[in-house]
C-alpha cells in the first residue's frame, strides 16, 4: 500500500510550490492589462508621462514576471515527477490543455515580453502597443487553459474509463473546453488578478502621493488603477464562483464544507456568517446565521435546497459500496474475463469505480473491504470543514474591504482630490497584501475543497502519487523552500527598492530624484 | 486518420519540438555556458546577455511546450520518465531557475559581486540542462531500471548516480559542447570586434570537439546491446507497454540504418553541419556558421531518435516493458485534436518569432550597452 507519509509530503510540496507560484501570477495577469491600458492612452494622447508610466510599471512587472516564469516551470514538471500515476491516469485529457497553453498562450506571452522590454526604439508606436496587448492577452489565455485543466479536475466531463489502457480517455473535447466550472473559475481568477494589479498600482501611487513626489505621474497611475480596479472587484464579487458550486458532486461537497452545512436545510438555506465547525460531532458551534442568504447565493432561487454534508456522505457510502463491485469486475476483466456480461456489468458501475478506489487507502483489495473500512472511507470522503470555512470567510472579507478601498479611490480620483485623502492613502498601503492573501485563500478553498480527490469522483489523491521514497520528497521540498525563499527575498528587495525610487528609475531626467535639489538618495539602482 | 499513422506523426512532432527547443533555446543556453569564458569585462558580458535578451524567454517555451506535448501525446513517457529520472529532472529545473531571474535581475544593481553571482547562475542555467539532457539521452540507449504493474503504476529501482555512467557522460559532453558551439555560432552573427573573434575561435574548436565525440559515441553504440522488438502486437490499436516482447542484440541500435537506409541522412547532416561550422567560422561567414550549427544540432538529435526508433525509453529491468512509440500514446481522439492544434499554431508561432528576431536584429557592441545603461540587461 502507498505510504500516507509519501502522499502527505507530495501534497505539501505541490501546495507550497503552487503557493509560491501564485504569489506572482495574479500580479502578472492584472498589471499586464494595466500596462496595455496605459500605453493605449499614450498612443492616443501622445503624452510622454503615459509612456513613462508604461516603462516604470513595466520595470516592476518584469521583476515580478521573472519569478512567475521561474516558479511556473516547477508546476509543469511536478505532475510528472511527483504525480506519475495521476499523469498516466488522466494525461489523455489533462495533458491537452497544458500543451495547448504552451502553443496558444505561453509562446505569445514570452515572445512578446522580450519585444515589450527591448523593442521601444525598434518598433513603431502602434507596433509596440500591439506587443503590449499581446503580452496581456497571452498571459490571460494562459490562465484560461490552466483553468480548463483545473476545472476538469473539479468536474471531469467528457471522458471515460478504458480498462485496456487502465486510464481515463477523452470522449468530447468541446465538453472539456466548455466545462461550466472552468468558465466560472476563469472569470473569477483573472478578475482577482486584475484586482491585484490595481491594488499594487494604487498602493505604490499612494506612497508617492503621501511623499508628495512625482504627483502628475502618481495621479494618472492612480486614476487608471482605480477605474480598472473598480470594474474588476465588482466582477470578482458579483461573478464569484459560488455560482459554479452546484455542478457535480465535488463542487456540492465544497459548497457544503465552505458553509459548514452539516444538515440539508429547507429551501432557502440560511447562511452561516461565522461559527466554529466541529468535524467529529458534525455540527457548528456558536453559529451566527442569516436566513435565506445561502440558498440565494448558491442556487439563485428560493425553492431549491442546498444539500448538507451528512446527506452527501450517505450518498458517498452508497457509491463506495457500488465502487467495490466495479473494482471486483475490473479485476475480473484484467484477469482475462472479457465476456459481454462482465463488461456490461462493469460499464454499468464504472461511474462509481473512483469511489471504490477510495478504499485503496485502507486495503489492497477494495472488493473485500470491511464495514469498518467502508465507514472510514465514507468519513474521509469530504474535506476538513474548518479550514474551508475560515479561509473562505477571510477571502470574502478581504474582497469587501478592497471593494470599499477601491470604491473610495475611484470616487476621490474622479473628484480630483485623491492626493489629499491621507487616511485612504495610508490604508491603501497597509492593505497592499490583501489581494495576495485573498487569492491564496481562494486557491486553497478550490483545491483543499476537492479532497479526497485529485480528479473529482474519479481518482483519489492518495493513488495519484509517484512511487518515490519519502526521503526524496523531503530533500526536494527542502531544496524548493530554500531556493524559493532566497529568490523571494531578492525579488522583494528589488521591488521595494524600485518602487521607492519611482519613475526616477527610468533616468529620463524628468523625475524627483533627478532634480538637483533632491540628490540626497543615491540613485544607484537601475 | 488511422491510429498507427497518428502514432507515427506524433513521434515526428515531438521530435520537431525537441529539435525546435535545441535550435532556439540551445543557442541562448550556449551563450549562458560561454558567458564567463568569452566575455571578460562587465560590458562584454552584457553584450552577450543582450544578444539573447529579447528572445531567451520565447525560446524556452519550446522546452515547456515539448514537455506539455509529451504529457498530452505520450502520457506514459511523461509519467515514467519524470518520476523515474526524478533527480535528473529536478537538477535541470533548479539550474533553469537561474535563467529568468539571472537575466532580469543581474544588471539591476551595480555591485560587482551581485553581477558576478548572477553570471555564475546564468552559466549554470545554460550548462547544466545541456549536460543533463545529453546524459538522459545516453541512458536511453542503455535502458533505465523501471517496471510497470498491471495497473500501470511505475516503479524505478535505480539511483541518480547510475545515470552518470561513461556512455551517459559522453552523451552529456556532446550535448554541452554542441549547444555551446551553437551559442558561439549565434554570437558570431550578433557581436562585433574582439568578442566576435573569440566567438569564431570558440565555434571552430567546439565544432571539431563535437565531431570527435559524436564519432566516438557512434562507434561505442555499435558495441552496445540494442533493444529489438520480437512480437509487436497490433500497433494500430490501443496498447500498453505490457503487450509485447523485446530482446537484446549487440549492435542492435544500428539495425534501423539497414532497414530504413534514408535514416543515414541524420548523422550525415550532423557531420556536414559540424564541418560547415568549422569552415565558416574560419572564413568569417557568421550566418553560414549558424546555419551549419542548426543543421548539426538537428542532425545529432535525429541520429539519436532514429537509432532508438521505435523505442523511447527501454527498461533495463524488464525489457518487454520498454516504452515505444506504439504503446505510450494517448487515445486516437486526443492525438487527432492535438495534431490539428499543432498544425494551426506552430506556423503562427514561427512567423511571429521570426518577426521578433527581424525587429531586434543587428550586431551589439559594448558602446551600445554603455549608451543604454538603464534599458538593457
Amino acid at each position: 500500500m502507498i505510504s500516507e507519509h509519501l502522499v502527505d509530503m507530495s501534497r505539501l510540496q505541490f501546495a507550497i510550490t503552487a503557493f509560491y507560484h501564485f504569489l506572482f501570477v495574479p500580479l502578472t495577469l492584472g498589471l499586464s492589462f494595466i500596462l496595455a491600458i496605459m500605453e493605449s492612452v499614450y498612443v492616443m494622447t501622445g503624452k510622454q508621462v503615459y509612456q513613462d508610466m508604461v516603462k516604470f510599471w513595466g520595470k516592476l512587472f518584469g521583476i515580478n514576471f521573472a519569478l512567475g516564469v521561474t516558479t511556473g516551470l516547477t508546476m509543469e514538471f511536478q505532475f510528472g515527477t511527483n504525480w506519475a500515476y495521476y499523469s498516466h491516469y488522466v494525461g489523455d485529457i489533462f495533458g491537452a490543455p497544458l500543451a495547448i497553453e504552451g502553443l496558444m498562450a505561453f509562446f505569445l506571452e514570452s515572445t512578446f515580453i522580450g519585444l515589450f522590454f527591448f523593442g521601444w526604439d525598434r518598433l513603431s508606436r502602434i507596433q509596440h502597443l500591439m506587443v503590449t496587448w499581446l503580452v496581456a492577452i497571452g498571459s490571460n489565455m494562459s490562465a484560461l487553459w490552466i483553468l480548463i485543466a483545473n476545472g476538469w479536475m473539479q468536474n471531469p466531463v467528457g471522458a471515460e474509463f478504458n480498462f485496456d489502457t487502465m486510464r481515463m480517455e477523452m470522449m468530447s473535447f468541446t465538453e472539456v473546453i466548455f466545462n461550466p466550472v472552468a468558465q466560472v473559475k476563469f472569470v473569477h481568477t483573472v478578475s482577482a488578478g486584475y484586482v491585484t494589479g490595481a491594488m499594487f498600482v494604487l498602493a505604490i501611487s499612494a506612497y508617492f502621493m503621501l511623499k508628495k513626489r512625482d504627483l502628475p505621474f502618481a495621479r494618472r497611475s492612480f486614476a487608471i488603477a482605480s477605474s480598472f480596479g473598480l470594474a474588476s472587484i465588482l466582477s470578482v464579487i458579483v461573478l464569484g464562483d459560488e455560482s459554479g458550486y452546484e455542478i457535480g458532486d465535488v463542487q456540492k461537497v465544497k459548497l457544503a464544507a465552505i458553509e459548514a452545512e452539516w444538515e440539508t436545510q429547507e429551501a432557502p438555506a440560511a447562511f452561516t456568517l461565522i461559527g466554529l465547525p466541529d468535524q467529529e460531532a458534525m455540527e457548528t458551534d456558536y453559529a451566527v446565521r442569516i436566513p435565506a442568504v445561502l440558498g440565494l447565493i448558491a442556487t439563485r432561487s428560493v425553492s431549491e435546497e442546498v444539500k448538507g454534508l451528512k446527506d452527501l456522505m450517505a450518498e458517498h457510502e452508497k457509491r463506495i459500496r457500488n465502487g467495490m463491485l466495479a473494482y471486483a469486475l475490473l479485476t475480473q476483466i484484467k484477469a482475462g474475463d472479457r465476456s459481454e456480461d462482465t463488461i456490461a456489468a462493469f460499464r454499468e458501475k464504472v461511474d462509481d469505480l473512483g469511489f471504490g478506489l477510495l478504499l485503496k487507502k485502507y486495503t489492497d483489495n477494495p472488493a473485500n473491504a470491511t464495514e469498518e473500512q467502508i465507514a472510514q472511507a465514507t468519513k474521509n470522503s469530504i474535506p476538513r470543514v474548518a479550514p474551508m470555512f475560515f479561509t473562505f470567510r477571510i477571502m470574502v472579507g478581504l474582497g469587501f474591504l478592497m471593494l470599499i478601498l477601491i470604491g473610495l479611490s475611484f470616487y476621490y480620483s474622479a473628484k480630483g482630490t485623491a492626493e489629499r485623502q491621507k487616511y485612504l492613502l495610508r490604508a491603501l498601503i497597509i492593505a497592499l497584501p490583501a489581494p495576495w492573501i485573498a487569492c491564496e485563500m481562494g486557491w486553497f478553498v478550490a483545491e483543499f475543497g476537492r479532497q479526497p480527490w485529485s480528479i473529482g469522483e474519479i481518482l483519489p489523491t492518495h493513488l495519484s502519487v509517484s512511487t518515490r521514497s519519502v526521503e526524496d520528497l523531503y530533500m526536494s521540498l527542502a531544496a524548493f523552500i530554500g531556493f524559493y525563499s532566497l529568490l523571494l527575498v531578492v525579488e522583494m528587495y528589488l521591488m521595494i527598492r524600485f518602487a521607492r525610487l519611482g519613475p526616477s528609475a527610468l533616468h529620463t531626467g524628468r523625475y524627483h530624484w533627478e532634480q538637483p535639489e533632491n540628490q540626497t538618495q543615491p540613485a544607484q539602482a537601475h | 486518420m488511422d491510429y498507427e499513422l497518428l502514432k507515427l506523426i506524433w513521434w515526428v512532432l515531438i521530435g520537431v519540438l525537441l529539435v525546435g527547443f535545441a535550435v532556439t533555446d540551445g543557442f541562448d543556453m550556449g551563450v549562458g555556458a560561454l558567458l564567463r569564458l568569452l566575455a571578460k569585462t562587465d560590458s562584454e558580458r552584457r553584450v552577450l546577455l543582450n544578444t539573447v535578451g529579447p528572445h531567451w524567454d520565447g525560446n524556452q517555451v519550446w522546452l515547456i511546450t515539448a514537455a506539455g506535448a509529451i504529457f498530452a501525446a505520450w502520457p506514459v513517457v511523461y509519467s515514467v520518465a519524470f518520476s523515474g529520472l526524478y533527480w535528473a529532472f529536478l537538477l535541470v529545473l533548479f539550474a533553469m531557475f537561474f535563467r529568468p531571474v539571472g537575466f532580469e535581475y543581474r544588471s539591476k544593481m551595480t555591485d560587482p559581486r551581485w553581477r558576478s553571482a548572477w553570471d555564475w547562475g546564468l552559466t549554470i542555467g545554460g550548462a547544466v540542462p545541456a549536460l543533463v539532457f545529453g546524459v538522459a539521452f545516453g541512458n536511453m540507449f542503455l535502458g533505465v531500471p523501471f517496471s510497470l504493474d498491471e495497473f500501470m503504476r511505475s516503479a524505478y529501482s535505480g539511483s541518480f548516480w547510475q545515470l552518470l555512467n561513461p556512455f551517459g557522460l559522453l552523451c552529456g559532453v556532446i550535448s554541452l559542447l554542441m549547444l555551446s558551439m551553437h551559442g558561439a555560432a549565434y554570437l558570431q552573427m550578433r557581436t562585433a570586434g574582439e568578442l566576435r573573434q573569440r566567438a569564431r575561435r570558440a565555434g571552430f574548436l567546439l565544432a571539431v570537439a563535437v565531431a570527435v565525440c559524436f564519432a566516438l559515441a557512434g562507434i561505442w553504440v555499435s558495441y552496445l546491446p540494442g533493444y529489438v522488438i520480437q512480437s509487436a502486437g497490433d500497433v494500430g490499436a490501443a496498447m500498453t507497454p505490457l503487450m509485447k516482447t523485446v530482446s537484446l542484440r549487440d549492435g542492435g541500435w544500428l539495425a534501423n540504418y539497414q532497414t530504413f537506409t534514408w535514416m543515414i541522412a541524420a548523422p550525415v547532416i550532423g557531420f556536414a553541419g559540424l564541418l560547415l561550422v568549422a569552415v565558416a567560422s574560419l572564413l568569417n561567414r557568421s550566418a553560414l556558421a549558424f546555419v551549419g550549427s542548426s543543421f548539426a544540432v538537428a542532425g545529432v538529435i535525429c541520429t539519436a531518435g532514429f537509432s532508438l526508433f521505435p523505442f523511447l525509453l527501454p527498461s533495463s529491468l524488464i525489457p518487454d516493458q520498454s516504452l515505444t512509440i506504439w504503446d505510450v500514446t494517448s487515445s486516437a481522439l486526443t492525438l487527432n485534436i492535438m495534431f490539428w492544434v499543432a498544425m494551426i499554431f506552430v506556423p503562427i508561432i514561427l512567423s511571429y518569432t521570426l518577426w521578433g528576431y527581424y525587429k531586434m536584429w543587428g550586431r551589439l557592441t559594448t558602446e551600445f550597452i554603455e549608451d543604454n545603461n538603464y534599458s538593457t540587461y
